[in-house]
């Protein structure tokens, strides 16, 4: 059986790659190589995982230099026998190839993105109409689930500490379209901030990067026409 | 405190000094190929220049525009890539868009108003 | 460059920036040559007879073609930033590939006008 060299890192901020050899299997994702050197090899290597089915989004991670979901990409599609696997990128690194998700997640609040609602448990059941255009608009970005891949894909990010990113920004737009949401002055005037979506350059790495094909450029290009409007609009927000 | 929307404006501002000068940067193109099909001396280019006030009002505008531009461009760069201090970079910027300016209006009047020979 | 950067998208951000780059080192020249009207028509016939030099042609070349490249890409934003989104795609890539060739056959202009 021939074998597959996996170069996985080792420590936190400070620390290097070490090398493990696995055998090479029909079906194996990076996720799968990763579990096999934790338990057969180095049971003190540290990753996160949960559903191994592409739902939950814990498990991204660098893979030969690109962000994605460990337990969506197969080895065989790597088309290389040396695969270099080390954690998100613009993260702290807590251990091996688990980072520090807590600035990633502060900047998600910071764009603003608290629902709030003017309704409460009396009111009946607020109707969205599927078909309206702020909805479908809001569709096109709802179905993130906070993994961090963009944000590590984003050399802005990189760049600017202040930059809030575009996982936070894409839900900072599909809150604004969503017609309940009663705080949209505040989320605009987050994504609109020092950190916010001016900072974007249209890099599209995110978009390239995005494991469930979102593009987060598109919903930063949403808020920065809807900045110019309410920027001429006269009013502040 | 500065304004929040600081950062949106100075975006907005590059946009917007962007879009006035696309057909500004069509025409100076323009400029530059006729330029080039045309005799090249200080005497000939100078006779053109100061025969037509348009001139005057275009490059004014364009000397303006792009002194804006390109240092909010620079601006970028400089916090993005050599992690210059937003502060210092803003102030740096101001200095660059007062050297531009001048210069270039100084080219300006010379080309098309300034003293001659 | 690592992997995830390869992409047209990013090519296009980074020749963007680093013609604008280029152009603006270039700027404070230009105007100074410019004023050289100032000091009457010798010194600007000088420096005319200066930019006759192979050298100094090659580089008003490069930024002839550094110039109409700036100017495609900034529209290229522009359309991303304020223009409707396509529902596939939308990053219009393949501008980077079209405004190269259009620099080029600009700067093919130039040079023609220059050579004639
Ligand atoms: S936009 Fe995509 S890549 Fe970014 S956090 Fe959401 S799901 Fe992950
Ligand atoms: S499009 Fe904007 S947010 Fe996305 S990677 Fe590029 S710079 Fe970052
Ligand atoms: S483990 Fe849940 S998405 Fe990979």
């Amino acid at each position: 059986m021939s074998h597959l060299t996996v170069r996985i890192w080792r420590g936190a901020d400070e620390g290097e790659f070490q090398d493990f050899s696995v055998p090479m299997r029909e079906n194996q994702t990076v996720l799968d190589v990763v579990s096999e050197v934790q338990r057969t090899q180095d049971q003190s290597l540290s990753y996160r995982f949960a559903c191994r089915v592409g739902v939950c989004g814990s498990c991204a991670m660098m893979v030969n230099g690109k962000p994605r979901w460990t337990c969506r990409t197969h080895i065989r599609s790597l088309k290389s026998s040396v695969v270099t696997i080390a954690p998100l990128r613009n993260m702290p690194r807590i251990k091996d190839l688990v980072t520090d998700m807590s600035g990633f997640i502060d900047k998600w609040g910071r764009a603003g993105n608290v629902f709030e609602s003017q309704r409460d448990r009396g009111d009946a059941p607020a109707l969205v109409d599927p078909s309206s255009p702020m909805r479908k608009v809001a569709d096109a970005a709802i179905e993130c689930i906070n993994c961090g891949v963009c944000h590590a894909a984003c050399d802005v990010v990189s760049w600017n500490d202040a930059y809030l990113g575009p996982a936070a920004l894409n839900r900072a737009w599909s809150l604004v379209n969503d017609e309940r949401h009663s705080g949209k002055k505040e989320t605009m005037m987050a994504a609109m901030g020092d950190g916010g979506c001016g900072n974007c350059h249209s890099q599209g790495n995110c978009m390239a990067a995005c494991p469930i094909g979102l593009s987060p450029t598109r919903s930063i290009a949403g808020l920065k026409k809807m900045s110019l409007m309410s920027l001429l609009g006269g009013s502040d927000a | 405190m500065p304004n929040p929307m600081f950062e949106m404006r100075l975006y907005l501002l590059q946009r917007l000094t962007a879009i006035l000068m696309l057909p500004m940067v069509i025409g100076h193109l323009a400029t530059i190929m006729y330029a080039t099909r045309s005799e090249l001396t200080a005497a000939s280019i100078l006779e053109r220049t100061q025969s037509s006030p348009w001139l005057v009002v275009f490059y004014t505008g364009f000397v303006i525009l792009v002194s804006i531009h390109a240092p909010l461009g620079l601006r970028k760069i400089m916090g993005e890539w050599l992690r210059v201090s937003p502060k210092l970079a803003n102030r740096i910027s101001v200095l660059l868009f007062l050297g531009f300016l001048g210069l270039g209006l100084r080219g300006v009047w010379a080309l098309t108003g300034g003293t001659m020979s | 460059m690592t992997e995830h950067r390869i992409n047209l998208s990013y090519l296009a951000f980074l020749m963007h920036r680093l013609s604008g780059l280029a152009l603006v080192c270039f700027l404070p020249f230009h105007f100074l040559v410019l004023g050289l009207g100032l000091e009457g028509e010798a010194a600007l016939d000088d420096m005319l007879v200066f930019t006759q030099q192979p050298l100094v042609k090659f580089g008003e070349w490069v930024l002839v073609v550094l110039f109409s490249l700036h100017l495609l890409l900034g529209l290229r934003v522009l359309v991303i930033e304020w223009a409707p989104w396509p529902q596939q795609g939308g990053l219009r890539s393949g501008w980077v590939v079209i405004a190269g060739l259009i620099a080029l056959a600009l700067g093919w202009l130039f040079l023609d006008g220059v050579m004639s």
